[in-house]
């Protein structure tokens, strides 16, 4: 049986992975003219799976690839009790990025998560509803929330573009993922003071619940000493 | 597997008690709007319940518990003082990890308007005691009422009271809010308005209200050491209902205005001891129902296996003003209630 490894299929964090794994002497090229999704490596017995890197998470749950690259974000969010369905093999040293809670700049009444709940009690009260903060990762927001006690909030469905939720007034704040800053300075944005969720980077993972046989396993111990990961 | 045609008797069999007790049966929609329970419950709700759209309907829930239902329907009838009995499956996601089901019956007894409250309370009490005591489980009480009182007690600004109530039921932030209010205020940076666009539906008006608030509050003096600590003695009493009773009139020396809560309290414990509860040997804990669903907000209890600590309450019920007026306005009618788990039951092996 082959090792499978999840990929990114696309973007930078694509050629990251390709570019991480080809300078530790693990040949990593898409076929044909890239729009191909095959892809091959330099080692026997290690089949490359291309995939969307939100989706990696799942297939590592489910044991359908052996082994996969995607950001400790996705994976906690995705994932239920993700420590029982994967382990972290090694954070890869990049796609850094910081799951933040970001308000509008002119508020300048607010600085903190205490700021913030003060807020959203005042909010629903002025405007009749909950305060709204956009995201996509409703599972890792609302945890921490609760955790930090804030109420009086609702989250808002945001697949993309969640800077500009603010501007088109379907959301008073959001919580994203942002590795500089600078989109989020663009749209007026500034992050809480104490409002980091999550400190996110890409990181190779391996599933719990996959079928390892003795040519998978072969197959990995090979694979993380050729990277320099064993031991 | 605990067996599903047991747990349907047993569910019967509570429900002909709860007739019996003067409760016409009624059934609501399992698909409930999820709108109205985000709303009132906020996004632990979402967390709790299972969630699905309809592209017409919107987003709907399935039903995680029957109050808001009933009460909607209560107040739709228009009728004044009625008692519903009621019998049906919810469902609740549980915690990551755990074995307990996702779906289970549930069977509740709901009483709107009793001629008084305290009477209302002990009424409910005493019909789930009846049922439920001569199987072994224990019961537990507590009052949110006088929690509420000792808060709204506190000399400081209405702000700051506000803010601590509102906190009740997050133990951890109210500790943190308390915390604050009672030492001065760290010196905070003049904030000077940046040029900064207004975006969003928050205006710069309200920023600069709360701007004036935060500066009204940096004056407030601070919560006295000796006040603090009589919410910490209040929150931390766990006796014999009689005992904590006379602990609390100690303290209404300090703290007047606990009194009426207070009083309410005692009168309850005369209706609840009329009715044939012993009340020398009922549990009273102020901090219980705290981490409950936050529309409890006076008289809580619980019925419990004592040697089973791993498994939730059997009962749960206590009066929840609250929500009908979230529901209902400020003249919707006073409730109290609570459900059993008649799958507990089965599986503790209690069922005659």
């Amino acid at each position: 049986m082959s090792l499978k490894l999840g990929v990114p299929s696309k973007g930078r964090l694509m050629d990251k992975t390709f570019d991480w794994f080809t300078r530790r002497g693990v040949d990593m090229r898409s076929s044909g003219d890239g729009r191909e999704y095959v892809a091959t490596s330099g080692i026997e017995g290690l089949e490359l799976v291309l995939l969307s890197a939100g989706e990696i998470p799942r297939e590592l749950g489910a044991g359908r690839i052996h082994i996969g690259v995607t950001g400790t974000d996705v994976v906690r969010d995705r994932l239920p009790s993700w420590d029982t369905q994967v382990a972290e093999i090694a954070p890869l040293g990049f796609g850094h990025a910081e799951l933040l809670i970001a308000v509008p700049r002119f508020w300048v009444d607010v600085d903190t998560l205490h700021d913030l709940d003060a807020v959203a009690a005042a909010f629903r009260r002025t405007h009749g509803h909950r305060l709204r903060i956009a995201t996509k990762y409703h599972r890792l927001v609302r945890e921490f929330l609760r955790a930090q006690g804030v109420a009086d909030y609702r989250l808002v469905d945001s697949q993309g573009a969640t800077e500009g939720t603010v501007r088109n007034l379907t959301a008073e704040a959001i919580a994203d993922i942002t590795s500089t800053g600078e989109t989020l300075r663009a749209n007026h944005l500034k992050p809480l003071s104490d409002g980091v969720i999550l400190k996110s980077q890409a990181t190779l993972f391996k599933s719990r619940k996959a079928s390892w046989d003795t040519d998978t396993r072969e197959t990995l111990a090979v694979l993380l000493e050729r990277v320099g990961l064993s031991g | 597997m605990t067996d599903p045609v047991a747990i349907s008797q047993e569910a019967q069999r509570f429900v002909r008690a709860f007739e019996g007790a003067g409760a016409e049966l009624i059934d609501t929609d399992v698909l409930q709007p999820a709108e109205v329970l985000l709303d009132l419950y906020g996004e632990d709700m979402r967390a709790r319940a299972f969630v699905s759209s309809d592209p017409l309907r919107g987003e709907v829930m399935l039903r995680p518990d029957f109050t808001v239902p009933v009460v909607q329907m209560h107040l739709a009838g228009g009728a004044s003082q009625a008692r519903y009995t009621y019998q049906g499956k919810v469902f609740r996601q549980q915690a990551d990890g755990s074995d307990r089901p996702a779906e289970y019956q549930q069977v509740g007894f709901e009483l709107f308007n009793g001629d008084n409250p305290v009477d209302a309370d002990a009424e409910v009490f005493a019909l789930f005691d009846r049922l439920l005591t001569p199987m072994g489980l224990r019961a537990a009480t507590g009052d949110i009422g006088i929690l509420r009182a000792a808060v709204m007690g506190l000399e400081t600004s209405e702000n700051r009271r506000a803010a601590l109530l509102r906190h009740l039921w997050r133990p951890r932030r109210f500790r943190a809010l308390l915390e604050r209010f009672s030492n001065p205020l760290p010196a905070r940076a003049p904030v000077s308005m940046i040029d900064a666009p207004e975006i969003g539906l928050r205006s710069r008006a309200e920023v600069e209200a709360r701007l004036a608030a935060q500066a009204e509050d940096a004056c407030v003096a601070a919560i006295s050491a000796g006040q603090a600590e009589l919410v910490d003695i209040i929150l931390g009493l766990k006796e014999e209902a009689p005992i904590v009773l006379s602990h609390l009139n100690d303290l209404v020396v300090d703290m007047p205005a606990i009194a009426p809560a207070v009083a309410s309290f005692s009168a309850r414990l005369d209706a609840l001891s009329a009715r044939g509860i012993d009340v020398e040997t009922l549990a009273f804990e102020a901090s219980y129902g705290r981490t409950a669903l936050e529309y409890y907000d006076g008289f809580v209890f619980g019925f419990y296996a004592p040697d089973r600590p791993d498994l939730p309450p059997v009962a749960t019920g206590g009066r929840y003003d609250a929500l009908t007026r979230a529901l209902g306005g400020s003249e919707a009618p006073r409730a109290v209630g609570g459900v059993i788990r008649p799958g507990l039951i089965v599986e503790l092996g209690l069922a005659p």
